[in-house]
């Protein structure tokens, strides 16, 4: 026996940590990976593999040269972010675009604010709508993937997009639609960001979160129902020119950001009611965004603009206190 | 089988009660004894004995300093050696009485046999002097004297008496056996705390994990014939023991801010205290001994042992062959809210439920690293505060805030530390805001007692 | 075109004169009438609003220092005696010069002489470490060395030295403004006054433990055994509760405490020369000796005031100088 150790209580620890987290939340998204690889073929494998790269390096980079701290690429974080924003972006960017997006999203949305924790925005969304504002050649011309086993390769434009596009040209909602079987939609057949593409490796990956309770259910089943509630509204004013509630959920980046985009720690409220606000706002924003904007998707903007006011729904909605009214 | 819990938060650490099945064993009785007279909450105990005087197992040695004070009795029979000061378990000096042991001589009037004596007095007034003069004090942790929370301010009344059997600390076992082996004891002492305050109705609250106890239990009561006590099975749940916890779970009830439990009407005592106030009434015995669980997975024996008060630390452990090498802290008290020993040399009191080891790996805090607001420590603080920002508060020296976030009704139980994924030593920090929120709010209320006073005196000398 | 610009700029003027004249009324009705001497004090403080002082900041000292009657409760340690001087002559009151004072660390149980006896694994903070317990070593009054005075000095002054695990003052830096005496929950740091040149004479120890206790948890300790104090020829030493205390006010620097004492419990700081033990022990003794002599043949009151004569080494020429630095205060 050497000497011994004395400290405050509690002597036990939960075993949780950091990295334990994340590193769940990397494997809840491993089947959306090995679905986006299969789909998308090497392309995609490049541009996952240089985002996270790039991600877990400048993080490296920025915490030993520039903060003088001790790194924070242990806790996996970093990773995190680059497979997202890899499954935020096309198959098809250029690797150098890649890079200024990991630039963006670790360089600027996270290190600039203090690492992990401080950031007020979440990074990869961040770097995401960089490129789409940049870049916006790049990040919307989609074209219908090879894939490892050699599917057609047909390019065009997302279904979000097409319809968009479509009901400028005049034509209306049911003619565009019928163009895509829901099927397809949840099973992965369509163009779009590597991560809009199979909804069903998202959800058991949300699921996978919810049952290892490293995420709490309530923001994204808020997102899903307020995006199900509004587009259910104004579709039955007018079908012809509002989508359905089932291809508003299933399209885009939707699933994708309410799973993992929206319940990222960092940037979302910690109390019940704030997140089902937070989840309110975000899937209102979406579908604003989609019906009225300019953008054919709006999650991303959704989510970032409800990041914002994360503080204040903090201070808003607290749990209540034991004995208080 | 339907299973009560408190409202807010909690964690489910793993239960290890590796010692459950080791039976209570008396611990032979030490050389020397050291007992100290600040071994409950309140003013410190006034020796009443002198040095080279002779003392008697159960014969007072020292008069209670206050309301909130206890008598304490000599554990040992044998002579008194020196009162001086004495480091305790933190290493603070402190007034001990050493008794060098002579024998094993009773003091006259206390019923050694083993007999049950289930007739209850009739006089609540009695039971609760005859728990006064037993020294009786909670031994929950709190080591709350118990007579003075038997006499509820006035206005106040009971409602009822919960008997916290919950023992939701991982580790600790000596409630369990007591429940087990001394199960008659108990019930007749609930019997008596529920006469005490006015033939209320009582409940005995057992966790889940204690199937054995909460059979036991009921067949004992159902075989004394006791009304109106009866067994409530309570969900594994950590904190489910805090007393606050406990009356919401069981009667959905919540004691508010800096409030008493008496304020809802409930008076919560712990086994090992239901079990003190049988024998201090019935048996004329008071508090000389009480039941330490010594555990841990690198400790080579697990053992329950009834020791007497006074005896010192370093004794039990040799008595168990020692401090094990891979050991890396001993606990006095569960791991989660237990008080680390620095000091093997102190020796135990009233309070001491248990010695725990502990390994380097299950015990050595993880490096602090940056808050990802995971919200793990709010969803887990069973009071429903927010630790993290209450750690940032504290860290500021902010009283105010910390003040306004409620920082006072911390109960210090480790739920918040033990979930934080990031290894902040939120508690820590929030116990430094807690002490300077209650000091202030003390301050103040004396000021405006004080205030209070004045403006009386200054209206006697108009009129 | 011509017309645009035309309308530009008139839009812009009398935008600009609107709003400025609804800034002016504003500010005429928000006005407070503040004595204008506040301002005038705040701007001569130091401005490092560190509350030295007992107030909130330099404004709150302002305000503080033009309402009383005197400047007698109301010092700025950090400005000291310049700062006080003009902030007297603006609000015409009289000051009283004070001797510039410094933070004295009084303990020495380095890691050496005071081994740690079990590790403190809980969050570095001497404030929480103290609620704990006594602390990681023998010694349950000294340092606990996690630097809650560091953290407390705004002035960068204080440091830990990593060989000891004391924190060290920077006699350069200290402006005596007393944070780390509040922060410190052991009370081991005091404010003295600087003396002349810096140099003075302390105990550095408040082990209040018997003589054993304390020396088998530190080398260094205090062990209170009073021979400084039977030294001293000032009486500027008390030993009371195990621990001596040398009066800064008596004390005459003459450094024979420093030589007698057992455990090196005293320090004299920034002396020119080190201390010559053997001389000093050697003066002592032959002091000794003769004031037994004259006690024999004539009454003990000669003997003391022989006390106070020259001491005829080194150390006594500096005293005498001493003496006259403080005339010239």
């Amino acid at each position: 026996m050497s000497k011994l150790l004395v400290s405050p209580s509690p002597h036990i620890h939960s075993k949780d940590s950091t990295r334990s987290l994340m590193l769940d939340v990397v494997i809840a998204l491993i089947p959306a990976v090995i679905c986006s690889v299969v789909f998308y073929g090497w392309q995609e494998l490049l541009v996952l593999g240089v985002s996270v790269a790039s991600c877990v390096l400048l993080e490296w980079a920025i915490t030993k040269y520039m903060l003088k701290q001790p790194s924070t690429i242990a806790d996996l974080s970093a990773v995190i972010t680059g497979i997202l924003l890899a499954l935020n972006v096309p198959y098809t960017t250029p690797w150098w675009v890649v890079f200024i997006g990991a630039v963006v999203a670790i360089g600027v949305a996270k290190m600039t604010f203090g690492g992990i924790g401080q950031n007020i925005w979440n990074p990869a969304l961040v770097g995401r709508v960089f490129l789409l504002v940049s870049f916006p050649t790049y990040m919307t011309t989609w074209s219908k993937p090879q894939g490892l086993f050699g599917l057609d390769a047909v390019s065009g434009p997302t279904p979000l997009g097409a319809i968009q596009e479509g009901l400028m040209q005049g034509s209306t909602v049911q003619e565009l639609t019928s163009a895509y079987d829901y099927k397809d939609l949840l099973f992965a057949n369509l163009g779009g960001s590597a991560g809009e593409v199979c909804a069903l490796t998202l959800l058991a990956g949300f699921v996978y979160l919810c049952c290892r309770k490293v995420i709490k259910p309530w923001i994204t089943l808020s997102i899903f129902a307020t995006v199900a509630l509004t587009s259910l509204i104004f579709w039955g004013i007018d079908p012809s020119r509002f989508t359905d509630p089932l291809f508003n959920l299933l399209t885009g980046g939707l699933i994708l950001g309410a799973c993992f985009m929206a319940t990222d720690y960092v940037t979302s409220p910690m109390s019940l009611w704030g997140g089902v606000v937070f989840g309110v706002g975000i899937g209102f924003l979406t579908m604003m965004i989609r019906y009225f904007g300019s953008y054919p998707e709006g999650v991303s903007f959704a989510i970032l603009i409800m990041n914002s006011v994360v503080p204040l729904l903090n201070m808003w909605f607290k749990q209540k206190k034991f004995g208080r009214k | 089988m339907s299973k009560h819990t408190f409202a807010i938060g909690g964690v489910h650490p793993h239960d290890n009660k590796i010692s459950r099945e080791c039976a209570l064993e008396q611990l032979p009785l030490a050389p020397t004894v050291y007992i100290s007279v600040a071994q409950h909450i309140g003013a410190p105990s006034v020796p009443c004995v002198a040095v080279g005087d002779k003392v008697k197992v159960g014969q007072v040695i020292a008069q209670p300093g206050g309301f909130v004070g206890a008598f304490i009795h000599s554990s040992v029979s044998g002579t008194v050696k020196s009162i001086a000061p004495r480091a305790d378990l933190a290493g603070r000096a402190s007034t001990h009485i050493e008794i060098a042991v002579e024998g094993d001589e009773w003091a006259e009037g206390i019923d050694t046999s083993d007999t049950l004596v289930t007739t209850i007095p009739e006089d609540p007034k009695a039971i609760i002097e005859k728990i006064r003069l037993g020294g009786v004090v909670g031994l929950g942790g709190a080591t709350f004297p118990t007579h003075v929370k038997l006499s509820p301010p006035p206005g106040s009344k009971c409602e009822r008496v919960i008997i916290n059997g919950c023992e939701c600390e991982p580790y600790l076992t000596s409630d369990f056996r007591t429940l087990l082996e001394k199960g008659e004891q108990v019930v007749v002492g609930a019997a008596l705390l529920k006469k005490a305050m006015g033939d209320v109705p009582c409940t005995i609250a057992i966790e889940e994990n204690k199937p054995e106890a909460i059979a036991h239990i009921r067949e004992v009561i159902a075989k004394l014939g006791y009304e109106g006590i009866d067994v409530m099975v309570m969900k594994m749940m950590y904190p489910q023991g805090g007393e606050k916890q406990l009356i919401d779970a069981v009667m959905h009830r919540q004691v508010g801010s800096g409030a008493l439990p008496i304020s809802v009407g409930a008076v919560v005592q712990n086994v090992a205290t239901a079990l003190a106030v049988y024998d201090a009434v019935q048996k004329g015995k008071p508090i000389v001994d009480n039941s330490v669980t010594v555990t841990g997975e690198c400790f080579p024996k697990q053992a329950n042992l009834v020791v007497r008060v006074g005896t010192p630390l370093q004794y039990i452990i040799d008595y168990l062959g020692g401090v094990p090498e891979s050991a890396a802290k001993i606990i006095s008290g569960g791991p989660m809210m237990g008080r680390a020993v620095a000091n093997l040399q102190a020796a135990t009191v009233k309070g001491t439920g248990a010695l725990l080891f502990l390994t380097e790996k299950q015990t050595r805090r993880a490096p602090e690293t940056g808050c990802i607001r995971c919200g793990k420590c709010a969803d887990a603080c069973p009071m429903g505060l927010e630790p993290f920002l209450l750690n940032k508060l504290s860290k500021a020296a902010d009283w105010d805030a910390c003040e306004a976030n409620a920082a006072q009704d911390c109960i210090e139980c480790g739920c918040c530390l033990y979930s934080c994924p990031a290894h902040i030593p939120l508690l820590d920090n929030i116990r430094v805001g807690k002490g300077s929120v209650l000091s202030a709010i003390r301050a103040r209320a004396a000021a405006a007692k004080a205030a209070a006073e004045a403006a009386k005196a200054a209206e006697a000398a108009k009129n | 075109m011509a017309s645009t610009i035309i309308w530009t700029i008139a839009v812009i003027t009398v935008l600009g004169l609107v709003l400025a004249l609804v800034l002016y009324l504003v500010a005429q009705k928000f006005k407070v009438e503040e004595d204008p001497r506040i301002d005038e004090v705040e701007k001569v403080m130091p401005g490092a609003n560190c509350g030295g002082c007992g107030f909130a900041g330099c404004r709150a000292f302002a305000e503080a220092a033009v309402k009383a009657p005197n400047l007698d409760n109301n010092y700025c340690p950090v400005g000291g005696n310049d700062t006080m001087a003009k902030v007297a002559a603006i609000l015409g009151y009289e000051v009283k010069a004070k001797a510039p004072m410094v933070a004295v660390v009084r303990c020495n149980g380095t890691c050496e002489a005071r081994p740690k006896v079990n590790e403190y694994d809980g969050y570095a903070s001497c404030y929480v470490k103290s609620l704990l317990y006594t602390g990681d070593t023998g010694c349950a009054f000294g340092c606990l060395g996690c630097g809650d005075c560091v953290n407390a000095c705004q002035f960068g002054a204080l440091s830990m030295d990593p060989a000891t695990g004391l924190p060290v003052v920077d006699q350069e830096k200290c402006t005596a403004c007393g944070a780390c005496v509040k922060a410190c929950p052991k009370h081991i740091i005091e404010l003295r006054p600087q003396g002349p040149r810096g140099m003075r004479v302390f105990v550095s120890c408040i082990n209040k433990d018997k003589g054993p206790v304390a020396k088998k948890a530190c080398a260094n300790a205090c062990i209170g055994c009073g021979i400084c104090a039977k030294t001293c020829t000032h009486e500027a030493i008390t030993v009371e509760g195990n621990i001596a205390y040398i009066d800064p006010a008596k004390c005459k620097l003459c450094r024979e405490c420093e030589a007698m004492c057992p455990t090196g419990a005293i320090h004299g700081v920034n002396f020119p020369k080190p201390l010559d033990k053997d001389a000093i022990k050697e003066r002592i003794k032959a002091r000794q000796q003769k004031a037994r002599e004259t006690a024999e043949g004539n009454a003990p009151a000669v003997a003391n005031k022989k006390a106070d004569a020259p001491l005829g080494a080194s150390p006594s020429e500096k005293v005498v100088k001493v003496k006259e630095d403080k005339k010239d205060e």
